[in-house]
């Protein structure tokens, strides 16, 4: 019951903006079910389908948790997207650095590399809002320029091989390679990019659930989240919990640069991020900042950009950009959730946008 | 005006709310209606607005059958309610609340100037004394009430529904707030008082409507009745008003204050140089009109007020605690119930069981594990069990959020919370604000039976009658400073009234 509860409005959402997708589709000429049997269809083929779905999901499950976090925690991340650059460049740095050491040793540093990268860039705007009160908001977009110029300067300048026309890092140590799932899954070819990193983001979720529900430091950080004066009350101290949530939800952010560095480019390629920080927001609160939620709604946002390709090839008039618009449909919707609600308010506004 | 409510039924899914009410509020009277929380006494005056519409019944207004089908159509008719939390904009002035909704002037030009005028006349016509010009939220409480008041008058209301209007309001203020009401009665208005305070009803009303369960148990006069009567037919049994208890057996001081001042970061003073001691086995009241420094001297004491700088000396059992953060108070055994549930006692989206262990959430027993990492479900819902066994809190459901709970049963779980600590030094603010009668009756016996057992309890109280009945001393701020201690059983409340304005008993 309670599980319904929870399910009925996101999933009005999505129905919602697939209506008035169609709507958009039929306008511009074309016929709504083909398009969307389209869009859907094509992600569930195999191997292809379900297998670049499901890595187009892993950054999204990261950053969704990441935010998902954050929000639990009364703190609005919006500098995923920046901490997940760091992460990558720290993670592909390690890659390239330690190129001496064995496979057991350099990936999980390279994994710490990136996430320790990601904490501590997220720890920035915690630290700012601790001490001196100044919005995490305004300070995780700044530090999403500072962050992307950063990881710009040590490719272009620094770590780029001698006459490669492409913003690249020079390749990572092979020992820093992870494994692709069709390694291990029959059928699945190891061309497509789906690697063990995807497990990583279930294990992640699981890891956060307990975090947040089980022990008692995830206690505090909902506790700040939900009322941070009674919190304080409590005896919980509200700067180190911004703190703290602040650098998990950029840890989480970070570890996008082992699904993309360790088990994809095998580099650090510059602007790999499409945008996954900010679909990340969406995705969290699609998911109503719950990790099983997030899965689920990293898995549609997936969905919707691998069925891109199919619609801009195989219809008359809908372009791809039709994603764009169900993904803004969908966070509108999710956004009005009042609209569903007759005579309700939105319960923890402070956790919503 | 007169208004009746005839045989009025409204339900919200499972709950009767109001269960065929027959209320007759005659013209040029001030008429109380009083009940528990839930009692149905809100939703009978909200269904008189407009708010909801009632499933069954009629409203007649001078005799009169209405269909008041918004709230826009009761102001037509000329009935204006307050509500109990204002409804103001902040930022604006006096003037430019009153007329939101019904602005003068024509679509494009606000005629602000005439509006001012007729407001300042209304003020002048019932001595409200409101500046028009002045912007809402500089204004007290009290004032802000008044201008919920002109707001009803200014759209011509013959009769007021006020929900709850005396519970934001100092014992000074009640008194203004009382004799406004009277002036406005002698004008020919009509006023429906919502309440659950008795010696309010018995002093301001001339008929009362006493409800239950959704149901109407009583319509009394008012110069008939008593407060134990009136008591008994909103409980449903007898009720004891007075606190009965033994004299005080005080033990070893337990905690110490000596020359404590407190200068917030804003530089303005609220604690200046109070010493006073509290033994084991005693209840010390504090008593004083609020704003005096009872907040911050509770708050100070549960190391709350980081950000002030604070002077003096506070120990405990002869330890000097002025570095202990709130959670070492806590591990000492001081215990804290805050002044507002709301902002401080509860995590109202937390489930009860996540409420019970707030403070004491990170050690055994709710907490178990390496480095007590894991919350241990099964002993928190134990220690949910107990306190919601202990203190009758209802509904029994350790899982449902805090919010779904009335006020009197959020206040007894953060009461039971905190005694289960268990404590030696108990710090309980306002203890039963917005609280029933029944769970009052039960607060007073809970305090009563923790200072038997030797606990030492500083008790701060805005409601004189409730300080001095629990106190077995009493210290009266006033600006900050301790104005003076009374021997409650043998001081009047008139006395006590003038050490809190500041005179000399």
């Amino acid at each position: 019951m309670k599980l319904l509860r929870e399910l009925r409005f996101p999933l009005l959402a999505v129905l919602c903006a697939f209506a008035v997708g169609a709507i958009v589709v039929l306008l511009i000429g074309d016929n709504p079910v083909e398009t969307f049997a389209l869009l859907l269809g094509s992600a569930f083929s195999w191997p292809d389908g379900i297998g670049y779905t499901l890595f187009f999901a892993t950054p999204l499950i990261f950053t969704g948790l990441a935010v998902a976090v954050a929000l639990r925690g009364g703190l609005l991340n919006i500098g995923a997207e920046g901490q997940l650059y760091v992460a990558a460049f720290a993670t592909a740095w390690v890659g390239i650095t330690f190129t001496g050491l064995p496979s057991v040793m350099l990936v999980p540093l390279c994994c710490l590399a990136g996430i320790a990268a990601g904490a501590g860039w997220a720890a920035i705007p915690g630290v700012l809002k601790a001490r001196f009160g100044s919005h995490e908001v305004i300070n995780t977009i700044m530090l999403n320029f500072i962050a992307v110029a950063l990881v710009g300067y040590l490719t272009q300048y620094h770590y780029r091989l001698p006459g490669d026309p492409i913003m690249e890092t020079a390749p990572i140590s092979g020992a820093a390679h992870i494994p692709r799932l069709g390694t291990f899954v029959p059928g699945l070819p190891t061309r497509i990019p789906l690697n063990v990193a995807f497990l990583l983001a279930l294990i992640a979720c699981w890891l956060v659930y307990v975090l947040l529900w089980r022990t008692r430091w995830g206690y505090e950080i909902r506790a700040t989240g939900q009322n941070p004066a009674a919190a304080e009350y409590g005896g919980i101290s509200i700067r180190k919990e911004i703190v703290l949530t602040m650098a998990i939800s950029g840890a989480l952010a970070g570890m996008v640069g082992i699904n993309e560095v360790l088990g994809y480019r095998y580099r650090y390629y510059d602007g790999f991020s499409d945008n996954y920080g900010f679909t990340g927001i969406a995705v969290a609160l699609l998911g109503r900042n719950h990790p099983v939620g997030v899965i689920a709604a990293a898995f549609l946002f997936a969905v919707l950009q691998r069925g891109g390709v199919p619609v801009d090839a195989f219809t008359q008039r809908v372009s791809k950009d039709i994603v764009l618009i169900l993904q803004a449909l969908v966070i509108l919707f999710v956004a009005a959730e009042t609209l569903f609600r007759p005579g309700g308010r939105p319960q923890g506004a402070r956790t919503k946008i | 005006m007169k208004l009746e409510l005839r045989d009025i039924s409204k339900r919200f899914g499972d709950v009767l709310a109001n269960d065929h009410l027959n209320i007759t509020i005659p013209s040029g009277t001030i008429h109380a209606i009083v009940g528990e929380n839930g009692a149905g006494k809100s939703t009978a005056m909200r269904i008189a607005y407009g708010f909801y519409r009632a499933d069954s019944g009629d409203i007649l207004v001078d005799d009169q059958v209405r269909d008041i089908r918004a709230p826009l159509d009761a102001i037509a008719l000329g009935i204006g309610m307050v509500h109990q939390h204002f409804m103001l904009v902040r930022p604006m002035t006096v003037t430019e609340n009153i007329v939101l909704g019904a602005e003068p002037g024509s679509a494009l030009s606000l005629d602000v100037k005439q509006a001012a005028a007729s407001i300042r006349a209304l003020s002048a016509e019932f001595r409200l004394a409101v500046d028009a010009d002045a912007v809402v939220e500089d204004l007290s409480v009290g004032q802000q009430q008044r201008v919920e008041l002109l707001k009803a008058l200014y759209r011509r209301a013959e009769l007021l529904i006020l929900d709850e209007p005396t519970a934001v309001l100092t014992p000074q203020e009640v008194e203004e707030f009382f004799s406004i009401l009277r002036r406005m009665r002698e004008q020919g208005k009509t006023v429906v008082i919502i309440t659950h305070k008795l010696s309010e009803v018995l002093a301001i009303s001339d008929n009362v409507t006493v409800m239950r369960d959704g149901r109407v148990v009583g319509n009394l006069k008012t110069c008939e009745t008593s407060a134990t009567e009136l008591a008994r037919l909103m409980v449903g049994r007898d009720v004891l008003l007075r606190v009965q208890k033994v004299p005080a057996k005080p033990g070893d001081a337990v905690l110490s204050v000596r020359d404590l001042s407190i200068t917030t970061s804003a530089g303005s003073r609220r604690l200046d140089k109070v010493s006073f001691d509290v033994h084991a086995g005693e209840i010390v009241g504090v008593a004083g009109v609020e704003g005096n420094g009872q907040t911050e001297l509770i708050e100070v004491l549960a190391g709350l007020l980081a950000e002030s700088q604070i002077t003096g000396s506070v120990t405990f059992n002869g330890r000097d605690i002025h570095q202990f953060d709130t959670r070492r108070r806590r591990e000492i055994g001081i215990a804290h119930v805050p002044e507002d549930r709301h902002r401080r006692g509860l995590l109202l989206e937390f489930s009860l069981s996540e409420n019970v262990i707030l403070g004491v959430h990170y050690r055994p027993p709710a907490a178990r594990g390496i480095a007590s990492a894991l919350l241990d479900e099964q002993a928190i819902r134990r220690r949910a069990e107990l306190v919601i066994r202990e203190f009758d809190v209802r509904p029994p459901n350790p899982a449902l959020p805090a919010r779904a709970l009335s006020g009197g049963n959020q206040q007894k779980l953060i009461i039971g919370r905190e005694f289960e600590l268990p404590p030696t030094l108990l710090l309980i603010s306002q203890p039963t604000r917005g609280v029933d009668i029944g769970a009052i009756e039960f607060i007073h016996r809970k305090i009563v039976a923790l200072r038997d057992s030797g606990c030492a309890v500083l008790l701060v109280s805005a409601e004189l009658e409730e300080v001095t009945a629990l106190s077995d001393r009493l210290l009266v701020l006033h600006n900050g400073r301790i104005a003076g201690e009374v021997d409650p059983a043998q001081t009047s409340h008139e006395q006590v009234g003038l050490l809190m304005t500041g005179g000399h008993a």
